[in-house]
């Protein structure tokens, strides 16, 4: 059964049709991805997932329910959560605190929890702690936990942001662009955490340039080019595919 | 009838001030993505260096008060704008990379500082313009009689904004500032300097400011230190109703602006008059963030 | 351990120094702590959370009013007004906020000034007739606490600084707390926020509430130690003021916050002479501390987490 099921999704921009009647299914414990030349619409399809942007048409269907026109943490507290293709961590806050803002969906203390600190507020804490070391460890990260996460390198940057998404113990993972910036040892510790995410039990949607990772770890492809998806399928068919080589080689072209 | 057009011509005059100032929050805004707050108290400081002008400089006797004022016009657009110049210099420049909040304090605390260095100066009390120095006769128009002054400001005003539009639209300095405006990485990449056409956009505006100061000191005839700050705050609503950014939104947004604020007060009532600008603001805000002529962009993530 | 005993005796000497000053400073001390309450209480809408809040005087106004209307016309006693005075204003704050909060960075700005001016004129124009124009509102009677009237600025010495100390203490758990960090995060990216799962809209209004609320109690505060009150105390400048004692002390930090109200309140007393040029003083510092030390002098310090423990 369909995990996430999006059907004739449409977006302008103006004039301009950035996501062109897009349907494509994400089966529950498998890895897609989402690929295409640049511009082709891939972020705007993650953006109006998580619904940053509404769509103009269509509906997207998550675990039975519609999310058009859902807030975007309603949407995180559904289950789905995402790292960005720029990173966009809290800079200023700790690795250790980046971590735990993932579950901050799954807390409940508010203002006078906080003021007052009940003993559940407190386990509460102590939970977010635990959590956020768990997953942590899970991608790999091992460095001081108190220092800001500016300072961290670009591939630890792109880990925390995972981190942080798992911490929201997400149904669905969207990676826009996991590996952007990273060398080839990273890329390759990378395939093995998309691997071992789905391992446990969750769903994996990723926009990625590198093919070599798209078609190592990927079971499902969908490709965009202009807004339109041209092509779906396993990697290989979606290899051999014309329109796909076509809109590649055009790309190159210019 | 009598009192609806006396209050649209001086709401237009108004307007017009509102419209001169608004175009350097405009323009710096469109190059610098920050409310210059400075930029009403360099309209005071227009005001008063009209006020030394007038009473130290006696060429009314000789040369007639009309070329006088020119001259004192083109003197004070001048001065006032390099002052401007010496302000981007010293308090935004070396903020340019900085946090958006560290230059929104840098440029009220620049306000605070030619605000109060013009009342040390000039002392804190109200000064009064040399009265008989203007024609003060009215003009008959549709059978009312409207004061020149107000139709000279108004005349004056559209000149001006005439001028810069045709500066900015047809001139290469102009294009290099609309580039600058646009993306400063790729106009240096075109090879525009982006200090220099920072300094000429910080030149225009507060020339225009310290000439719309220089006005209002003829028409009121009356001068406090604290006087741009409200003049600077209506001036940058305007800007915002016209659409920030956009140069002949700044006019609409004024002269808009000066129009619905001389018929409130004369309609709804004269003792909120001032908050008139803010509720107009807030309703804009609500229903047209982007302002009227403002282009809707959508947030990048 | 050192600096943990220094920072107590520094903190007994303070609650002991208005037996060897005099009244004038002990009034100093009182303004000082009065300005660090409402500043601490923007610092949530400022510091945490990152809003250019220009307008935080409404509030102050609001609660200051409700509390000199309500007990000049119905004596209603004046601790029993703390919290009303409170509410009032944040309900006040909910209802301007809600409409604006998704308004950023300078247009947030200038419509939080229009409201501190709205206030301000409708004060003025002696709204509903309740609030006695520019004359304001006169007769405001002294807290009444077991039996004793706060009156001397002794009294208010420490009935200020023993609430300054409470708010104190709520607001650094509150800072060490989900909300807390919530709020760093809309500060820090709201699209990031958003995308772990906050409510950014609604953070935004809570911060708001909230210091509005404590804003309102400071007014009533306010209203009984001047028992006078009039549109003038509630400028737009005082909303400035607020404003650079957060920035300049530290966006954020508590410490920063307190330490700002005694530079920007109480050093000026020690210049008077020179009180004309205090303001250009004042811009220049605003101007130079943005460009050398953005951050302001003391930033919030990191948040420490027990983890160890868990380990």
């Amino acid at each position: 059964m369909a995990l996430l099921h999006l059907k004739n999704l449409t977006k302008y921009f103006g004039g301009l049709t950035a996501v062109d009647n897009v349907s494509f299914d994400v089966n529950e414990g498998s890895i897609v991805g989402l690929i295409g030349p640049n511009g082709a619409g891939k972020t705007t399809v993650f953006n109006l997932i998580t619904g940053h942007y509404v769509p103009d048409q269509g509906e997207i269907i998550f675990n039975g329910q519609n999310l058009v026109k859902k807030p975007t943490h309603i949407i995180v507290s559904l289950g789905i959560a995402r790292t960005f293709q720029t990173i966009r961590l809290f800079k200023e806050l700790s690795v250790l605190e980046n971590a735990m803002s993932g579950y901050h969906c799954r807390m409940k203390a508010g203002i006078f929890a906080g003021m007052f600190k009940p003993r559940w507020q407190k386990r509460e804490e102590r939970q977010a702690i635990e959590i956020a070391l768990k997953e942590l460890k899970f991608v790999g990260l091992d460095v001081d936990l108190n220092q800001k996460s500016k300072n961290l390198s670009y591939g630890n940057q792109r880990l925390l942001e995972i981190a942080r998404a798992l911490a929201s113990s997400p149904k669905l993972i969207i990676l826009d662009e996991p590996a952007g910036g990273m060398n080839d040892q990273e890329t390759r510790e990378l395939v093995e955490l998309i691997r071992n995410i789905r391992d446990r039990g969750i769903t994996v949607l990723l926009i990625e340039h590198d093919m070599s990772l798209v078609m190592d770890v990927c079971e499902y492809i969908v490709v965009l080019d202009n807004g339109k998806k041209i092509a779906h399928g396993a990697p290989e068919e979606v290899r051999e595919n014309k329109k796909v080589i076509e809109a590649y080689l055009g790309l190159d072209e210019e | 009838m009598e009192l609806f057009f006396q209050q649209l011509t001086n709401g237009l005059a108004i307007g017009g001030i509102y419209a001169l100032i608004a175009l350097g929050y405009t323009m710096v805004y469109g190059v610098l993505k920050l409310i210059n707050f400075a930029h009403g108290d360099l309209f005071t400081l227009g005001a008063y260096i009209g006020f030394t002008l007038l009473t130290s400089m006696n060429l009314i006797g000789k040369i007639g008060p009309l070329p006088t004022l020119f001259l004192f016009g083109i003197i004070i657009m001048g001065l006032v704008g390099i002052a401007g110049i010496v302000l981007e210099r010293i308090a935004y420049r070396p903020l340019r990379s900085a946090d958006r909040l560290a230059a929104v304090v840098s440029a009220l605390g620049a306000s605070i500082v030619i605000s109060n260095s013009i009342m040390l100066i000039y002392g804190a009390r109200f000064l009064v313009y040399p009265h008989h120095i203007l024609p003060n006769f009215t003009i008959n128009l549709l059978g009312m009689k409207i004061p020149f002054m107000r139709i000279a400001m108004l005349l004056l005003s559209i000149i001006l904004m005439i001028i810069l539009y045709l500066f900015v639209q047809k001139t290469r300095i102009g294009t290099a500032i609309r580039a600058t405006a646009i993306d400063h990485g790729a106009a240096r990449l075109m090879g525009i300097d982006v200090n220099k056409i920072i300094s000429v956009v910080f030149f225009i505006g507060p020339a225009l400011g310290g000439a719309a100061g220089f006005m209002v000191g003829l028409y009121y005839g009356q001068l406090n230190f604290m006087m741009g700050w409200m003049y600077g705050l209506k001036a940058f609503i305007a800007a915002v109703i016209g659409g920030i950014g956009n140069i002949p939104g700044a006019m609409l947004g004024g002269l808009l602006l000066g129009v619905i604020e001389a018929l409130g007060a004369a309609y709804i009532s004269t003792s909120w008059k001032d908050a008139i600008a803010f509720f107009v603001l807030i309703i804009i805000l609500i229903v047209r963030p982007t302002g009227i002529l403002g282009e809707r962009v959508a947030d990048k993530i | 351990m050192n600096r943990k005993y220094l920072i107590w005796a520094i903190c007994l000497i303070f609650f002991l120094s208005p037996l060897f000053l005099n009244a004038y400073w002990v009034d100093v001390l009182n303004n000082i702590g009065i300005y660090a309450i409402l500043a601490l209480s923007l610092n949530f809408i400022l510091g945490d959370t990152g809003l250019f809040h220009m307008g935080h005087a409404a509030f102050f106004a609001v609660g200051a009013y409700t509390t000199a209307i309500l007990n000049t016309m119905y004596h209603i006693p004046i601790l029993f007004l703390i919290p009303f005075s409170g509410i009032t204003a944040a309900i006040f704050a909910y209802l301007v906020a809600r409409p604006i909060i998704h308004l950023r960075g300078d247009y947030l700005l200038i419509v939080t000034i229009g409201i501190v001016e709205i206030v301000r004129i409708a004060l003025v124009n002696n709204i509903f007739g309740l609030t006695g124009g520019s004359n304001g509102i006169f007769g405001i009677s002294r807290p009444h606490l077991f039996g004793l009237i706060i009156r001397r600025p002794t009294h208010f010495f420490y009935y200020i600084w023993i609430f300054l100390a409470v708010s104190v203490f709520l607001f650094h758990r509150l800072r060490n707390s989900r909300f807390g960090r919530a709020l760093n995060y809309i500060k820090e990216d709201e699209v990031a926020a958003e995308g772990t799962g906050v409510d950014i809209a609604k953070y935004k209004l809570i911060a708001f509430v909230l210091g509005a609320f404590w804003a309102g109690m400071v007014g009533n505060i306010y209203a009984s130690k001047m028992t006078i009150i009039s549109p003038e105390s509630f400028t737009f400048w005082e909303s400035v003021i607020y404003f650079c004692i957060v920035i300049l002390g530290g966006s954020g930090s508590i410490t920063g916050v307190i330490l700002g109200s005694f530079l920007l309140i109480g050093l000026p007393e020690l210049f008077r002479e020179f009180a004309q040029a205090r303001m250009l003083v004042f811009g220049l510092a605003m101007i130079i501390m943005m460009i050398f030390r953005p951050q302001g002098i003391l930033p919030p310090p990191p948040r420490k987490y027990n983890v160890d423990q868990i380990n």
